[in-house]
């Protein structure tokens, strides 16, 4: 069945108003995306009490912020240590964080990813070109009921004195993840 | 028995590929439509998010397979749209044969307004609906069982228990195997009733972690650890 063809049908029908679709594809194109995130991680990076805040119970966090919603409604952020990182996947479908990172990219949805991130995420992290120190241990979250994770990687070293916004720009998507790891460019 | 879909531990799937960060949302302008097809479509209110998974889970392996992420969503979408009775088998081939072409003609073979067309989500709707979301949690009678720090063991077999090869969120990597509960989410939607329209039976959903080493032959490392979303029901004390 051709995209085109259904939703001639359905215009058709009355039962979805194409205008509808426009917005929101705008939404989860230009509106909604990783910089919501990165904004929190920065934010937690700053601020110990909002960290502290946001680790103990996101969502009333999140919601004060705006950042509530579709695909985000129970949030747990989860904090990578020294002794601990911390990866996020969803084996049995495609499940993510919407408000926080927008629409997952492909990867994320590949068969590859969530069949293999579950039994030998540091092969996977390779992939990335992340290779974590012999004494860090790995934790992946399985996405399975309607909770979506958010990793809150470590504040890089070299960001001592960076603004909200300058640190929010060192933080990417998939370091929200759990694939990539923050750092200061040289 | 387990669907393909449910893939946690496979072998032979070969290296992830990562596209750069800055990569277009969309790949293509039909997965975008595609998307946003399948929200609105699901703002009829005639399905819930269980059963929108289990129909693209049901699909015929070999479809499963071959097709792709947003292939899967259409076929699954299209599925619900005809067991649901909003389209029906002869308006899809119709609108295959027209190919996407707006109808044309007087307006007298326009049919009455379809039933369902006053819930059609409308453009200034959307930001409102998609801020509500669809949140899972609910009051519940079933009290819990465990609490952070218990032992526990995920059921075997495992599989839906209330329909035969029905919808469930226990992926087969974990059936049997023990872990901890890490924290309780409270009670959350049951998608094994949910998904076949037998009702939310909401009941305590926990973070159970299990080292790899329970999971795996051969882990990576001695002390990593794997955390899964579980319900009460698939879970038994050790």
């Amino acid at each position: 069945m051709r995209v085109k063809a259904l939703e001639t049908v359905l215009t058709q029908k009355g039962l979805i108003d194409p205008a509808a679709l426009d917005e929101i594809i705008d939404t989860y194109q230009n509106r909604i995306g990783p910089a919501n995130g990165a904004r929190v991680v920065a934010r937690a990076w700053s601020d110990p009490e909002f960290k502290a805040a946001l680790l103990a119970d996101a969502d009333p966090v999140l919601a004060g912020l705006g950042y509530y919603g579709r695909q985000g409604e129970h949030m747990v952020v989860v904090e990578n240590t020294p002794e601990q990182h911390n990866m996020v996947v969803c084996t049995l479908c495609s499940c993510y964080p919407w408000p926080l990172l927008g629409i997952p990219p492909g990867w994320y949805k590949s068969d590859a990813y969530r069949s293999r991130a579950v039994r030998e995420p540091r092969r996977v992290l390779a992939e990335f070109g992340v290779i974590l120190p012999e004494g860090t241990s790995v934790r992946v979250w399985d996405s399975t009921a309607e909770v979506r994770y958010l990793v809150l990687p470590m504040r890089p070293k070299g960001s001592e004195g960076l603004s909200e916004d300058a640190l929010a720009a060192l933080v990417s998507r998939d370091s929200m993840i759990g694939t990539d790891i923050p750092e200061v460019p040289r | 028995m387990s669907r393909l879909h449910d893939m946690g531990g496979r072998f032979g799937d070969g290296p992830v590929k990562p596209e750069p960060q800055d990569a277009p949302v969309f790949a293509e302008d039909w997965h975008a439509r595609a998307l946003a097809i399948t929200l609105t479509s699901g703002a009829l209110g005639q399905w819930n998010i269980d059963t929108s998974r289990h129909a693209r889970e049901r699909l015929a392996p070999l479809d499963y397979t071959r097709f792709s992420y947003y292939e899967k969503w259409l076929a699954g979408l299209v599925t619900l749209l005809v067991e649901k009775g909003v389209l029906s088998r002869a308006d899809l081939v119709a609108a295959e044969a027209g190919g996407g072409r707006q109808k044309e003609g007087t307006g007298a073979e326009v049919a009455a307004p379809h039933p369902l067309a006053a819930r059609a989500l409308q453009a200034q709707e959307v930001a409102a609906a998609l801020a509500r979301g669809g949140p899972a949690d609910r009051p519940s009678t079933i009290m819990p069982n465990f609490a952070p720090g218990d032992a526990v063991r995920c059921r075997r077999p495992g599989g839906n228990r209330l329909v035969a090869g029905g919808h469930t969120r226990l992926p087969t990597y974990a059936v049997g195997a023990k872990g901890q509960i890490l924290r309780l989410h409270g009670s959350h939607v049951l998608p094994d009733s949910a998904a076949h329209g037998l009702g939310e039976a909401p009941e305590p959903l926990y973070a159970v972690v299990f080292p790899a080493m329970e999971l795996w032959s051969a882990p990576e490392h001695p002390r990593d650890e794997v955390v899964l979303d579980l319900w009460q029901s698939y879970l038994e004390p050790v």
